[in-house]
């Protein structure tokens, strides 16, 4: 049970942890300044997060590791988040549709996971759900405001859900870590979560005057760390370079 | 060394005089962030709980609690972090709400946006952004004197 236990909840921290990196990518150089500190806020939010969940795992496994061992000295094969956060940051327009196709799953995961038989797992979930609320309430305004924008805004919007929405998919595919997890009433099927999130991408980009996708071709290996593409080796190059270079390094 | 163990309503004054980090006006006992504290045997046990998990001043928090309780002879302290019941902008206190009013930032309320602007009292405000600052904090302007100001989030 506890090696399930902790690729799952490697799989929820990596998760905080890659999107966190991404979104913290554009500290200083975001289009304007309150912009810059809403991205920055929410790259916040998720790296406490991603504290919470890698120092769980790290219990859980029992081996001397701690969140920041698993952050940095892992290799990217070992990595367990979506293909989906690993995404290139693209335009402003990019970033924020993929910010609000993963809020609203992470928000409808960490409300289920509230209800999880694990009592450790179910106070992280919901600490992070407050969060995650805002991160969702801002995403879906800024992708309706840039989809109903002008026509430029339009045109970018439409070919970020373009691009991304072939990432959508894995968010609800299931293997064994899910069946264990589900058996024990740990975590949600997360093919529950699917009917939901439609509704919601519906009704955001409805009033963002974007068309969803009609294939719904899944890229996968992201959370099962069968294959990632190829952006992960190349953002972990920069975010653990310093703790490669000169391991345990203190402030 | 056997010392008088000091009971748990004086460590309770002793750490409403301690500052928030980020927000100086009010105490961490404001705040609401200081869930529990008791004798455990001869250590002194604090529960502390995160405003957000990612506020870079918890950490500060909890050395700030250390230095004040060890200025005041507290040998055997531990802090204890608990998550749940997540913290909500319901545990600040009234007089914390007010002392924040007093200061410039608009309390929170559950209608999600500030009653009136801090400085001048009026209803016509605007959000500039869902972020602010810090990570408890989000922009509004007032559309009748044109500042700016700071809101406190409702979570």
């Amino acid at each position: 049970m506890s090696q399930p236990l902790f690729e799952y909840l490697c799989r929820m921290g990596d998760n905080a942890l890659v999107l966190g990196h991404r979104v913290s990518e554009w500290c200083g150089v975001a289009p304007v300044l309150e912009e810059d500190i809403a991205l920055a806020n929410v790259a916040l939010d998720l790296i406490g997060q991603t504290q919470l969940w890698l120092g769980l795992a790290a219990e859980v496994e029992g081996k001397g590791r701690d969140a920041d061992n698993l952050a940095f000295h892992r290799d990217v094969w070992d990595f367990r988040n979506l293909l989906l956060v690993e995404q290139p940051n693209g335009d402003f327009g990019r970033t924020m549709m993929r910010q609000f196709l993963f809020d609203g799953w992470h928000l409808a995961q960490l409300q289920a996971l509230m209800d999880s038989s694990n009592d450790q797992i179910a106070a992280i979930a919901e600490k992070s759900a407050k969060e995650v609320t805002y991160h969702l309430e801002r995403s879906s305004d800024t992708v309706i405001g840039l989809g109903d924008g002008t026509e430029e805004s339009h045109r970018r919007m439409q070919s970020a859900v373009d691009r991304l929405w072939p990432y959508v998919g894995e968010m609800f595919l299931s293997d064994d870590v899910d069946q264990e997890m589900m058996a024990h009433g740990i975590a949600p099927d997360p093919a529950s979560l699917r009917a939901g999130y439609d509704t919601l991408v519906a009704d955001v980009l409805a009033a963002a005057t974007l068309k969803r996708p009609e294939d719904d071709f899944a890229h996968k290996g992201g959370k099962t760390g069968v294959r990632h593409t190829e952006h992960l080796g190349h953002m972990l190059t920069q975010m653990q370079w310093l703790q490669r270079s000169y391991p345990d390094a203190t402030w | 060394m056997v010392i008088e163990k000091p009971s748990v309503e004086t460590v309770w004054e002793w750490l409403s005089q301690v500052p928030d980090p980020e927000i100086p006006v009010i105490s961490l006992t404001d705040l609401g962030i200081i869930r529990d504290v008791q004798w455990q045997g001869d250590t002194l046990e604090v529960t502390v709980t995160p405003t957000y998990s990612g506020c870079p001043a918890t950490t500060i928090i909890n050395l700030d609690i250390e230095t004040a309780l060890r200025a005041h002879g507290i040998e055997n302290l531990s802090l204890k972090r608990q998550l749940s019941p997540a913290w909500t902008t319901d545990w600040l206190t009234d007089a914390g709400r007010d002392k924040l009013e007093a200061y410039g930032i608009a309390p929170p309320q559950p209608a999600g946006g500030p009653q009136h602007c801090p400085r001048c009292q009026s209803t016509a405000v605007e959000k500039i952004s869902q972020f602010g600052s810090t990570p408890c904090k989000a922009q509004w302007r007032c559309t009748d004197c044109l500042e700016p100001f700071d809101y406190f989030k409702c979570i």
